[in-house]
């Protein structure tokens, strides 16, 4: 990539803040932050390759360090809490800046506001229907109230549409996948298996 | 900023650490694959509850103490009597046996235990989310999330289990019958959670049974089981004293940072 294209703002040095939020908005006439924010684009999360850390909402801001102006601040967070990816992302941007010739940043871990699964941008749900992952519907599981993932003469609540045929006739195999955050299910026209983003 | 605080802090870690490390005896022997990764994956959540809870721990024992301890300090350093899990946690997985005896893992056992354990983190992470220790409050907000699917998983298997054959159904019920007895220990009072319910931090046990006991009894009429007597029986792990399956817990969990104290991987 020319140094002159990173230099452009593509709209993602905007720190993706939880509404309500108070934290301090950083414009984009911070060169720096930009610059920053433009190289982190390009690092993907490593267990789901096709979207990047920004897009999945576990970049939450790129900052000013309230106690040294020079050093830029990398804010992440956690999806699940036993993720064993976030040290994997914290080395991957610390590679990222690395090879874009920025200096090393400071990389905080925040827990609050919690990750959800609605952080993940629109268009990354679609990179992961192409690539085989049902993305998360709508409805999360409300609070103590029972909800039966097996068969009992009751469709499930969230039922995710088949990400390789579209059809809506899909059945879960198991509640957990491949990674925390994803559960196993099967499309009952194509019979293909596939992933489902489950919402958090 | 209180001892009871910390102390509360690592009740709370200390109950997701052990059982995390319970559960993960399942990993490469779960009774199917997807039970398999179920179980794998629900210790992986409860590990990283009680990571963040240490951490959290670490903090408040620097302000307390002045000591600078990690989350290693706490899950390896520490020895059966520092550990305030409830007893129920610790318990392997098969029913009742006489001192060292040992047997064949149960799921039913697991999948009782998980229900008793999920459905009360239920009601006591989304309480803690309004805490007065903000850390403590995010702590909760993300295990609450991840305690849903835990206990949607466990529910559907009790109903499978008991609402399934003459034998599944057998099983579920003798490993409720061996297990509700140890929830006693849930709801008994205590000084410390009197203290933290005093400064806002976290709820008493005591508050949380009323709907407890109506999600589980929701539960077992689903499952056509049969909710047992519990007993006056308080077990006494919250406080420090635990069966006699604690240590070998333990001794698994910590040899590798025994064996090589101050490693680095």
């Amino acid at each position: 990539m020319n140094p002159a294209n990173r230099l452009e703002p593509r709209g993602s040095c905007e720190p993706l803040l939880a509404p309500g939020s108070s934290e301090p908005l950083h414009g984009c006439d911070d060169a720096l932050l930009a610059q920053v924010w433009a190289v982190l684009e390009t690092v993907p999360d490593p267990e789901i390759p096709v979207v990047s850390i920004r897009e999945l909402g576990i970049l939450r801001d790129v900052r000013r360090a309230a106690d040294a102006p020079g050093l830029v601040e990398v804010v992440i967070t956690p999806t699940y809490s036993g993720c064993p990816a976030m040290g994997q992302i914290s080395e991957d941007i610390g590679l990222a800046l690395n090879a874009a010739g920025l200096a090393p940043a400071r990389i905080v871990t925040v827990l609050s506001p919690a990750w959800t699964t609605d952080w993940i941008t629109p268009g990354a749900g679609e990179k992961l229907r192409a690539y085989g992952i049902a993305p998360p519907q709508g409805d999360r599981p409300a609070g103590a109230q029972p909800l039966r993932f097996m068969p009992r003469g009751r469709p499930a609540a969230d039922q995710p549409p088949c990400p390789h045929c579209g059809s809506p006739h899909t059945e879960r195999l198991a509640q957990f996948g491949s990674t925390a955050c994803k559960a196993l299910y099967r499309c009952l026209d194509c019979r293909e298996p596939f992933d489902y983003f489950k919402p958090y | 900023m209180t001892q009871q605080h910390l102390a509360y802090i690592l009740r709370l870690a200390d109950n997701a650490l052990i059982l995390g490390q319970r559960n993960s005896e399942w990993c490469g022997h779960g009774p199917a694959l997807e039970e398999d990764i179920a179980l794998t994956n629900i210790s992986l959540d409860l590990i990283g509850q009680s990571r963040l809870l240490y951490s959290r721990a670490t903090a408040l024992e620097t302000a307390l103490t002045g000591l600078a301890l990690t989350e290693d300090d706490y899950a390896y350093w520490r020895t059966e009597r520092q550990f305030t899990n409830y007893t129920l946690v610790e318990l392997p997985h098969y029913g009742p046996l006489a001192g060292t005896a040992h047997a064949e893992k149960d799921y039913a056992v697991t999948i009782v235990r998980n229900v008793l354990y999920a459905t009360l983190m239920a009601h006591l992470w989304p309480l803690l989310e309004r805490s007065s220790d903000t850390d403590l409050a995010a702590i909760a907000a993300k295990s609450a999330k991840e305690n849903r699917y835990h206990m949607h998983h466990a529910q559907d298997w009790l109903v499978r289990l008991g609402d399934g054959t003459e034998i599944s159904h057998r099983r579920a019920q003798s490993a409720l019958d061996y297990l509700l007895p140890y929830t006693n220990e849930f709801f008994s009072a205590d000084a410390l959670e009197d203290a933290v319910a005093a400064d806002g931090i976290g709820p008493r046990g005591t508050d949380l049974k009323a709907a407890w006991l109506a999600d589980i009894g929701a539960t077992l009429d689903e499952a056509t089981l049969k909710l047992p007597v519990t007993g006056n029986y308080i077990t006494s792990g919250k406080l420090g004293i635990h069966s006699e399956h604690m240590g070998y817990l333990l001794a698994e969990l910590q040899s590798v940072a025994r064996q090589h104290p101050g490693a680095q991987w």
